[in-house]
């Protein structure tokens, strides 16, 4: 213990300021990031109790390696350990590691290519076996093996020369400098080598129905259909589990998740938490905890920059002044959502809160389009060199709120002579081809652009990442600027925070002034716990509820 | 009897192919499919989806895809989930007990109760019964089973607080009392639609034996009025039900849809609907011949019973 006592001690004062700076106002809520505040309860001395966490998805997939959603993190996180997690605030903090590396450190080589991680020494897997660097060598060369179904390889795939260097220290070279890599391993679970070598088929292993892992919880059993039931390890090097057993419950529906959290059957709403419209009544439920948490997703209206109608900066900007987003912030979605203009979460490090403010002018808009020339037709419609300001917008069927929305801009549109017709589709419809391929005219969409807390969003923005012109990436809205292009590449080599930040602050305004998506809300999530569960801290820069489980007791 | 059923074999094989390509081609033709729920993943690259859907061998032509699906099908193996890496019978199994147990349990509700009130509605025809019963059916016929679900739901476990919310039992409760309290409200929410139905064909059935010539023989020969409906009229009126009990059969399951995923039922309508949902195509097409399966062998049961029971009836 005294030698991680000393290579955590190693961090330089700069960068503990930096990690500070980067907690920023959110670290002043959680004091001591992933414990409870000071005057809160303390933990009970032996795992006792169990929490429910209801969940409207069911988790399905428990290789934390291969493809999975949000609900399956939940399971991972409370199974498995990575290098790295990323606190509330969004700083990186070591887990499996004994430090993060940076270049201040020497964990990360000035040209940001030799990488250099040092691993705790008494970490076991659940099965008792030691946890080494072998481990990780394994997790990371599995991933890129071609024959394994693995989730995202974005990053993992720049890895090369993984160098067991002692069973607590690895090393390896990246074939660019890829700075998001350090956020990437923070959602990249280390599983173990010694179970998963002897497997045939990693894709079929027996492992991926009754996963070993070193978190905090241990598999039980699993009820398909139902539950999932955890037990807690009493030997997790870190802080808990407080609790004996994490129950993952699956409840089909959005509004009987709610009721049941209501009838006390499940202790913590899990995704996709209590809808708006039951938040009123959620708060004054005696005896339950409900908050607004912010989340990293921002919803939007994407304008496919390919489509004629869109190609003037006008059109874009006479559409954002056209929206009434306040209304649909309040009156359908009963004023949970925050305003934004950009895609960066507003708890980020990153985060620009000086892009100019929306304002709902349908005067500004009319002038807008009148001045760039664009002339209603007979039918009141506006054209201009025989493009006619019409366009489809897209969604999910059946999402409500999202269809009232498009009612409601609809409505607004037509008043400045736009035309919006909605067509809608169901999921594996909308995001499938018609939504890779771009071929939306707009598309109504709630978009998650940072992968953990690291600010690159060349998936979203960058010309290389257009699918539709050949490119490869999440470039949907074919939005390309050489200026942004640029930007983006300075910031994936970049390793310092401030010098990063200047660069994503500066494509926040460009992006600001192009608006290849036009903005509605920053999404938040309802949040409902029982009253007496403890320990519980929200976290944005994570896709689960659960991230850190380990920490709940019952007061 | 050989012949028959010799033939009803003959013609439930063929039935099966079709369903079965019928059901991988309207699969296949919806566009998006399994990896369009990682669309929005942030970091999840095009890349990576081509990736997944070359390792999962979706990009290959549907008719490949579907002939080594029904050449693994005849050897016994009906594919691997794309959700949860089981194999198809693997997961259809850990669902199909949780619907077994509702299916039961409602059907012996609405036969029970449906048979009871098409009697009495049909012995009582025009009767304040009769009428009230009438109206009954035609409300449990047009109101959706979710909304009845919904509203027992807020009445007797939010309000009153007599049965659950849900779930098939308590968490770290595996008694039987605690199953059968569980499943009170699930299977008469479920129950409903199909006593509506099964009281109406009672009903009628009734009726029509009560016409017969051997029953007039009996009130003329003397025999009481509760002898001749329970001995007579019964009996006779309750063989066309036979049918309807084979063709109900499937229909329990569809109903199930709804009823399992407004009570937290982890059973097979609920698995249909969230494979549905992920596109994961193995365990839709095993449920889909599942239940095909279910209601070929629902009519034979049915026909074979039929003819047991009835002397008159002789299957060739």
């Amino acid at each position: 213990m005294t030698e991680h006592t000393n290579s955590k001690s190693n961090y330089s004062r700069r960068d503990a300021l930096r990690l500070l700076a980067i907690g920023g106002a959110a670290g002043l809520i959680a004091p001591n990031l992933l414990g409870k505040p000071a005057f809160a309860q303390t933990p009970p001395a032996k795992p006792t109790g169990r929490i429910v966490v209801g969940l409207s998805q069911e988790p399905t997939v428990f290789n934390p390696l291969m493809p999975h959603i949000e609900v399956d993190d939940g399971v991972n996180f409370s199974m498995f350990d990575a290098l790295f997690r990323v606190d509330p605030a969004g700083a990186i903090q070591p887990n499996l590691a004994v430090e993060v590396p940076s270049q201040g450190n020497g964990g990360i080589s000035k040209d940001g290519l030799n990488w250099r991680i040092r691993l705790r020494d008494d970490v076991r897997w659940h099965d008792g076996e030691a946890f080494t660097a072998e481990d990780v060598k394994f997790t990371l060369e599995l991933i890129t093996k071609p024959d394994f179904k693995a989730w995202r390889t974005a990053g993992h795939s720049l890895v090369r020369d993984v160098t067991v260097v002692s069973p607590t220290e690895i090393t390896w070279r990246m074939e660019e400098a890829f700075a998001p890599y350090l956020s990437f391993l923070t959602e990249t679970f280390i599983v173990p080598k010694h179970i998963l070598e002897k497997e045939a088929d990693p894709n079929n292993a027996a492992f991926n129905q009754a996963p070993v892992g070193t978190g905090a919880f241990k598999w039980g059993q699993r009820v398909a259909g139902d539950r999932l039931e955890l037990i807690a390890n009493p030997d997790y090097f870190g802080e808990g589990p407080y609790i004996e057993q994490l129950i993952f419950k699956y409840i089909p529906d959005m509004t009987v998740l709610y009721t049941q959290f209501r009838s006390g059957e499940i202790d913590i709403v899990g995704q996709a938490f209590i809808t708006p419209d039951n938040y009123e009544e959620a708060r004054n439920l005696p005896d339950r905890v409900v908050t607004l948490v912010p989340k990293a997703s921002v919803e939007s209206i994407y304008l496919n920059q390919d489509r004629p109608q869109f190609k003037d900066p006008a059109v874009r900007e006479a559409l954002y002044a056209a929206i009434d987003r306040k209304a649909i912030i309040d009156a359908l979605n009963y004023g949970v959502p925050r305003e934004t203009e950009t895609f960066m979460p507003t708890q980020s490090y990153f985060y620009n809160p000086d892009l100019p403010k929306h304002e709902f002018n349908l005067d500004r808009a009319r002038k807008l389009l009148d001045d760039a020339g664009w002339v209603p037709g007979a039918d009141g419609i506006r054209a201009k060199d025989g493009v006619r300001l019409s366009f489809k917008n897209s969604t999910t069927s059946g999402a409500h709120l999202r269809e009232q929305a498009q009612q409601f801009i609809q409505q607004t549109f037509t008043e400045i002579g736009v035309e919006m017709l909605i067509e809608n589709m169901p999921p594996a419809v909308m995001w499938g081809d018609f939504w890779a391929q771009s071929q939306f005219d707009s598309a109504m969409v709630g978009i998650t652009y940072l992968i953990g807390s690291d600010p690159d969003v060349t998936n979203r923005f960058h010309t290389k990442a257009i699918v539709a012109k050949g490119g490869k990436g999440s470039n949907n809205a074919q939005y390309s600027n050489a200026e942004v292009d640029a930007l983006l590449e300075e910031g994936s080599r970049t390793f310092d925070p401030e010098k990063r930040r200047e660069i994503y602050l500066k494509v926040q305004e460009l992006i600001r002034r192009d608006l290849p998506f036009l903005p509605l809300f920053a999404n938040t999530s309802v949040y409902g716990i029982k009253k007496g569960v403890e320990g519980f801290v929200a976290n944005a820069n994570t896709r689960t509820e659960s991230w850190h489980a380990a920490g709940w007791y019952w007061a | 009897m050989a012949t028959f059923l010799l033939n009803r074999f003959m013609q439930s094989i063929v039935l099966l192919v079709i369903v079965s390509i019928i059901g991988f081609l309207v699969l296949n033709l919806i566009p998006g499919g399994p990896m369009s729920q990682y669309a929005l993943d942030p970091g999840m690259t095009q890349q990576d989806m081509d990736r997944l859907a070359e390792q999962l061998g979706l990009n290959r032509p549907f008719w490949v895809q579907y002939l080594e699906w029904a050449w693994r099908l005849l050897q016994g193996d009906w594919g691997t989930s794309f959700r949860d890496g089981n194999p198809v019978t693997t997961v259809i199994g850990r669902h199909i007990w949780a619907t077994f147990l509702l299916m039961g349990s409602s059907t012996a509700i609405a036969i029970a109760v449906g048979t009871w009130i098409g009697i009495r509605g049909a012995t009582r025809r025009y009767s304040a019964f009769d009428y009230l019963a009438t109206v009954g059916a035609m409300v449990a016929l047009s109101v959706p089973t979710f909304w009845f679900g919904l509203i027992g739901i807020y009445v007797f476990s939010l309000e009153l607080g007599w049965l659950p919310a849900g779930n098939m039992y308590t968490i770290g409760d595996g008694s039987v009392l605690n199953y059968l309290h569980h499943l009170i409200m699930p299977s008469i929410v479920l129950a409903l639609v199909h006593i509506a139905i099964w009281s109406r064909f009672m009903r009628s059935s009734t009726l029509d034996a009560m016409s017969q010539e051997f029953v007039k023989t009996a009130r003329a020969k003397g025999v009481s009025e509760r002898r001749v409906i329970l001995k007579h009229v019964v009996g006779n009126a309750l063989l066309p039900m036979i049918t309807l009990a084979g063709v109900q059969l499937p229909s329990v399951l569809t109903g199930a849809l709804v009823t399992e995923t407004v009570f937290t039922w982890p059973g097979m309508g609920r698995l249909f609907l969230d494979s549905l949902g992920y596109s994961d195509y193995p365990v839709v097409m095993g449920l889909l011949m599942f239940s095909a399966i279910l209601t070929i062998a629902g009519n034979l049961i049915a026909d074979v019973v039929v003819a047991l029971v009835d002397p008159r009836i002789r299957l060739a």
